[in-house]
């Protein structure tokens, strides 16, 4: 079977002033279907950045990402956000949960853009808080849950619209183990169990032994191990 | 959902946003008792009927015009009706009692004047005492007066004490319409003062000329002044609207400075509400980069920002006019003698949502172009 994503000569670079920084040079990668992939490497290496035009926040300078069939760089903007509001489910560092809204609420927020009813949005909402163990905490505002359940609440959120791939930049490093075990029990769940397709950027070699499949980024160059350089996940 | 998020949104900073609705109560508040100060004193002008043509003395209001032109100019083509009336000038017991009061040719001047409003028996009753005199409704309330009272009114320009009967009380056809005039007899005026001073006998301060049409040219104002041309006491005819903007054209500069106010009270509360908006939605920026990453576009950022910014300029400006109805009750009971019409107009009301509209939308504006061209990986504030 044809991998999901399929990218393919990858440049980016950022202008900063008058010069510019190069992060991503000519990078390919292949990620199958279901795989739980883990971004490491160190800080300022692209593992953002990558994950950005991998989710479609940002665009390329050169090369191309396709994501069962669709070459997103090809996308207008308008174009760009339907297609993310339709395959792609975010999961944050900071959970990024919308403070006046429930956790229902904030779960129903992007089946807005769809044309489901009433109540079909309750049945998906109610699906996805059971799936991340949360139904008893619908009605409480974010600040009434802790970090751990809060970014459980992003899980549901970044799963109710079935999306073809989940990204996660970092989705631990503001929590305690504990709540990082659940997390990261929960998204490889999503993986292995439902068979989502998901991409993860992280800091924490624990946290990468949970994924998969793990690559490094260094210097804009992607390995299966870690460089010399990078001793802190040897 | 959006609607639920949008008044949730309004109220996050519940001291700001009341604070922002209060600034804007007050301004629109401000705006519409100024734009009511200004539209009283129109209400002369306003009241006054485009049929009417006030003749006077070519030097100045306070020079008289003889009796006999009375005659001349009831010949004038196109003219129907000719009254004709004195300022008196009278003080009812202390000078802070100010009204303005007339002696009138009655039966013309009230047939000049459809829009007060006279029951037929308290009319006719006012024909026939020498001394009766007729007075609005809101002054006869101010003073407590009833049909039959005895009223005295020192003389300033005409001397003595002059005693009147309080015969008929008029109403206002509309709400433009001063209730507040005193009127009496020009015939007792004038039969006083042959005896008195007979120098000063048949001299006339005005005539109220009533034309057919109402279409009135320089032809039939001049047409009148020409008669007089070369006399002893040339006259100036205008239609009563000139005449009263006469008046006004006085305190013209200080009309202007009141309505330039009113404008500036606006701008200043737009420059606030934008402020608090842009705060808010400062700080908002990260749950707009979410929204936008999760796929909605800038009309929906648009719709949520523009909405709370309504949701609280209407807030303050429905707070502001309802207000403004006893603020401007208030207003006039403590100045009315200088303001006889003080009435919030349609118009004012009006223009208070319009105001707010305008504000709202201005309050908007730039937040929702910052909120929307932000890239959403900085509005994220790096994603992780
Ligand atoms: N919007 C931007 N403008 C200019 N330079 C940028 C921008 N975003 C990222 N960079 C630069 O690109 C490089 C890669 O950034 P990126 O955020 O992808 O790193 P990262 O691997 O995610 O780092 P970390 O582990 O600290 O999150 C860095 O040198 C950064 O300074
Ligand atoms: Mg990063």
């Amino acid at each position: 079977m044809a991998p999901v994503i399929e990218i393919k000569d990858l440049t980016k670079s950022y202008r900063r002033g008058s010069q510019s920084i190069v992060v991503l040079e000519n990078l390919s990668l292949d990620i199958e279907e279901s795989e739980f992939l883990a971004l490491m490497g160190p800080s300022g290496s692209g593992k953002s950045t990558l994950l950005n035009l991998i989710a479609g926040l940002d665009k390329a300078d050169s090369g191309s990402i396709r994501v069962r069939g669709t070459d997103i760089s090809s996308l207008s903007e308008n174009g760009l956000a339907k297609w993310r509001a339709e395959n792609v489910g975010f999961i944050f560092q900071f959970y990024n949960l919308i403070p006046v809204l429930t956790a229902f609420e904030n779960v129903e927020l992007p089946l807005i853009l769809t044309n489901l009813s009433r109540k079909e949005r309750k049945e998906h909402v109610t699906t996805a808080l059971r799936l991340v163990n949360l139904e008893d905490r619908m009605e409480h505002y974010p600040r009434q849950l802790s970090g751990g359940q809060q970014q459980r609440v992003a899980i549901a959120r970044a799963v109710v619209t079935d999306p073809t791939i989940l990204v996660a930049d970092e989705p631990t490093g503001d929590l305690d183990r504990r709540s990082a075990e659940e997390v990261l029990g929960l998204m490889e769940k999503l993986s292995s169990v439902i068979g989502k397709t998901v991409v993860m950027v992280t800091h924490d070699p624990r946290a990468a032994k949970k994924a998969g499949n793990i690559k490094y980024l260094e210097k804009g160059v992607l390995a299966n191990a870690p460089q010399a350089s990078f001793p802190e996940c040897i | 959902m959006l609607l639920k998020l949008l008044f949730r949104n309004a109220f996050r900073h519940r001291l700001r946003t009341a604070l922002t609705v209060c600034g804007i109560c007050v301004a629109i508040l401000s705006f519409g008792l100024l734009r009511t100060v200004v539209s009283a004193w129109y209400a002369g002008v306003d009241a006054s009927s485009a049929t009417r043509l006030v003749t006077r003395n070519a030097i100045s209001l306070v020079f008289p015009l003889p009796l006999s032109y009375k005659e001349k100019i009831r010949g004038v083509e196109g003219v129907k009706l000719v009254s004709l009336g004195n300022w008196f000038g009278g003080i009812y017991i202390e000078e802070k009692n100010f009204f303005a009061n007339f002696a009138v040719d009655s039966k013309t001047y009230l047939d000049l004047y459809p829009e007060f409003v006279i029951p037929a028996d308290q009319k006719l009753s006012f024909f026939k005492e020498r001394k009766g005199c007729v007075v609005g409704r809101k002054l006869a309330k101010r003073f407590g007066w009833k049909i039959g009272d005895a009223i005295v009114l020192r003389g300033t320009i005409f001397p003595g004490n002059w005693e009147f009967v309080l015969r008929a009380i008029y109403r206002g056809r509309d709400k433009t319409i001063d209730e507040n005039q005193f009127f009496f007899h020009w015939d007792y005026l004038n039969e006083t003062m042959k005896k008195i001073q007979p120098r000063r006998a048949d001299q006339v301060g005005f005539y109220m000329v009533g034309m057919a049409s109402p279409d009135i040219t320089a032809e039939t104002t001049e047409s009148i002044d020409k008669l007089f041309k070369n006399s002893f006491a040339e006259t100036l005819t205008e239609t009563e609207k000139v005449f009263q903007m006469g008046f006004i054209s006085l305190s013209q500069t200080i009309l202007t400075v009141i309505q330039l106010v009113s404008m500036v009270v606006i701008v200043i509360i737009m420059a606030v509400a934008a402020n608090t908006m842009a705060m808010s939605v400062r700080e908002r920026m990260s749950e707009y980069a979410v929204f936008k990453t999760l796929g909605f576009g800038g009309g929906y950022l648009a719709f949520l920002i523009l909405g709370e910014s309504m949701v609280i300029t209407a807030l303050g400006c429905g707070m502001g006019i309802l207000l403004t109805y006893p603020a401007a009750d208030a207003f006039a009971r403590a100045v009315g003698e200088f303001f006889p019409v003080f009435n919030v107009a349609k118009e004012t009301i009006y223009l208070d949502i319009a105001a707010s509209v305008i504000i709202g939308v201005v309050a908007a504006v730039f937040p929702i172009w910052r909120a929307v061209s932000v890239p959403i990986a900085s509005g994220l504030g790096r994603i992780g």
